[in-house]
Formats: C-alpha cells, structure tokens, sequence
C-alpha cells in the first residue's frame, strides 16, 4: 500500500477508526470494510484485499496491521498512531472495565457459570474457523501431517512455542518453497 | 529479573513472532501463564479469552486481560504494549519499504508452508480453551453446537456467546 496525494487529518482518521473499533463486536473486519471501503471510499476492494494480505504476512493482529497502513497511508506517522489510537484506545477501555469487574465479582457462582458457557461457545468458535479454514489446504499428506504436529505440539504436549515453530516453521516454508516455483 | 519483566519481554517475544494472528502464539501464552509460571488459573484464562471475545473492538484485546489477571494494571499495560508495538513497528517498517513483493517467491512460500503449522495452533488454542473450562461432556456438547452453527447459519457470533452465557447459568455447560 503506497502513501497516498490525498491527506486526512489525524482527528478524522482517529474517530473513523474508533467507529470501527466499538462497532466490532465478534471481529472487526467486516467494519473495517464497510467504512473503510463502502462508506468513505477511501480504498477500493482491490486495494483492501492487498492490504489484508499483507497484514497477514506481518507478526500481530491483522485487523490491527491493516489500520496502520491505512492510516500511514493517508496521514503518514501520526495518520498510522491517530488510526490505531481509535482503533484500539476506546474498546481497550470497555473491556479493561469488564476485566476489572471479573476481577471483583468473577468469583460468584451465577458469572462462573456465564462465563463456563460462553467459554465453551469461544473454544468452538475458534475451532469452527479452524475447520473451515482447514477445508481450504491442499488434499495432500504434507500440510495435515504439520498441522497435527503443531497441534500435538503446543495442544498435547504443551512444548514452548518458540521449540515447536522454530523447528516446523523452517521445515513448512521449506517444503513449500520447493514445492512450487 | 522481576516476573513483570520476564512476563513483559516473553509476551512481546510471541507477538513479534505471531505471523498470521494471535491465534498463533495463544498456546505459549496459555503455556507460560498456566503452566510454567502459575500467574493465571487455566479457569481464568478461558474466562477473560470468553470476556474479550464478548466485548466491542479487536479480538486481540483478551491480551491485555491475560495481563490485568496475571500481575494487575502493570500487567495489563505490559500485555497492551507487548502486542501492539511489534505489531506498529513491523507494519510501518513494510510501508516504508513501499513492499510489493507480497507476490514473491520467498513471500508465498510463508504464507502457503505456514498455513497449516498456523492452523494446528488455532486447533491447539481451541482445545485449551475447552479442557480449561472444566466441563462436563455439556461444555463439549455446546462447543460443537456452537461450531456447527457458525459453521452452517449466518448467526452473529456474539448471540451464540450470549446463548452459551444462558446456557451455563441454566446449569448446561
């Protein structure tokens, strides 16, 4: 994503980010496109996809990364700060209040057992988008069987994070790098 | 060194190192919170995950909850700045290289070997998160319903945490 001619004031690229982040609730991206793209036309599809790709290729929270190149974008350093400061500052409030109230009252049994069912909805959750994502690897033996790896990995065996990749991760971009020109 | 700084520099080592999310890198965190260090209980964690998935904004903002719950408001501004610094600098330092080699040979190579080692550690997260919770066979039971009808119906994930809600009150989880 090039720096664009157009200019926004850090003001305006602070209240639409925090629009997003307080509209977000289950995930940010489907906003982020809607303003963003359908409502300001600040970037077109083609431009928002490019940018999502690239925030995935970066370490952190994609959603995150791509407000930083938006926000780079069209108001340069303090474009990028002023983005991700709406983006993050007003929901990090919101949710620190209800970390500070779980801390007080997370204890009775009424929010033990709320937070019990919601928990096992969120592990589903995060399993469902595994399993859909998971649909769209390769049918072949290679990718499954680093997939179980990592799994058993970290799931199973509960190794450090930095053992686990930093032997799989070499071998998956190896494989794939010779896999396919 | 103090476990505020230990916890502080192992946080921002994951994020600096969570390509494609912080699904990625929340095993270890669960690992080193949990496990190796005994700051949050394997309850609390999957609770403030819960919490930080229920309320408005980026998903990563159970993150800082992690810190609230692990060493206080120190903890939870040291979990703030460990995710979102690398996360700015790295974002940043790509603009400023005008990078176009998204489409590279070296660039797809990560992207494509990574996918499926990402997604053992999402499966990984997943299954923490519910042998955490300790539930009976109902806390699995609603797990896989909420999978499925996220999977096959165009629900807001949000009612689905608010039905789980409802559903553990009522003794079903």
């Amino acid at each position: 994503m090039q720096p664009s001619q157009i200019r926004k004031p850090a003001l305006e690229l602070f209240l639409t980010f925090a629009r997003v982040g307080l509209s977000g609730f289950g995930g940010v991206n489907f906003w982020m496109r809607r303003v963003v793209v359908q409502q300001k036309k600040w970037l077109t599809d083609q431009e928002y996809l490019e940018g999502f790709a690239m925030g995935q290729l970066i370490p952190g929270p994609n959603v995150f990364n791509l407000s930083v190149m938006i926000g780079h974008r069209f108001g340069g350093w303090r474009g990028a700060l002023a983005a991700v400061a709406g983006l993050i500052g007003p929901p990090l409030v919101i949710v620190l209040s209800l970390g500070a109230l779980y801390q007080r009252y997370g204890g009775a049994p009424l929010v033990q057992r709320a937070l019990g069912g919601m928990g096992a909805v969120a592990a589903g959750l995060i399993l469902a988008n595994g399993a859909s994502l998971a649909a769209a690897l390769p049918r072949t033996v290679k990718p499954w069987v680093l997939l179980l790896a990592a799994f058993a990995g970290m799931g199973v065996m509960r190794w450090p994070f930095v053992y686990v990749m930093g032997t799989l991760g070499p071998l998956a971009i190896f494989l794939a790098w010779r896999g396919r020109g | 060194m103090s476990d505020l700084a230990a916890f502080f520099l192992h946080f921002l080592m994951l994020c600096s190192m969570a390509i494609g999310g912080l699904s990625v890198v929340m095993p270890d965190m669960y690992r080193y919170v949990v496990d190796e260090r005994g700051l949050v209980s394997a309850r609390q964690f999957a609770d403030v995950y819960a919490l930080g998935q229920a309320a408005p904004g980026p998903n990563a903002l159970w993150v800082p909850l992690v810190g609230l719950q692990a060493a206080g408001w120190p903890g939870a501004i040291a979990a703030t700045i460990a995710v979102f610094l690398p996360a700015t600098a790295f974002s940043l330092f790509v603009m400023s290289l005008h990078a176009r080699a998204e489409n590279s040979r070296l660039a797809l190579a990560i992207r494509r070997g990574l996918a499926p080692v990402a997604l053992g550690f999402m499966f990984a997260s997943g299954w923490l998160l519910l042998s955490s919770g300790q539930h009976g066979w109902r806390g699995y039971v609603l797990a896989f319903a909420a999978a499925l009808a996220v999977l096959f119906t165009r629900l807001n994930p949000l009612i689905l945490l608010a039905a789980g809600a409802a559903a553990g009150i009522f003794g079903l989880a």
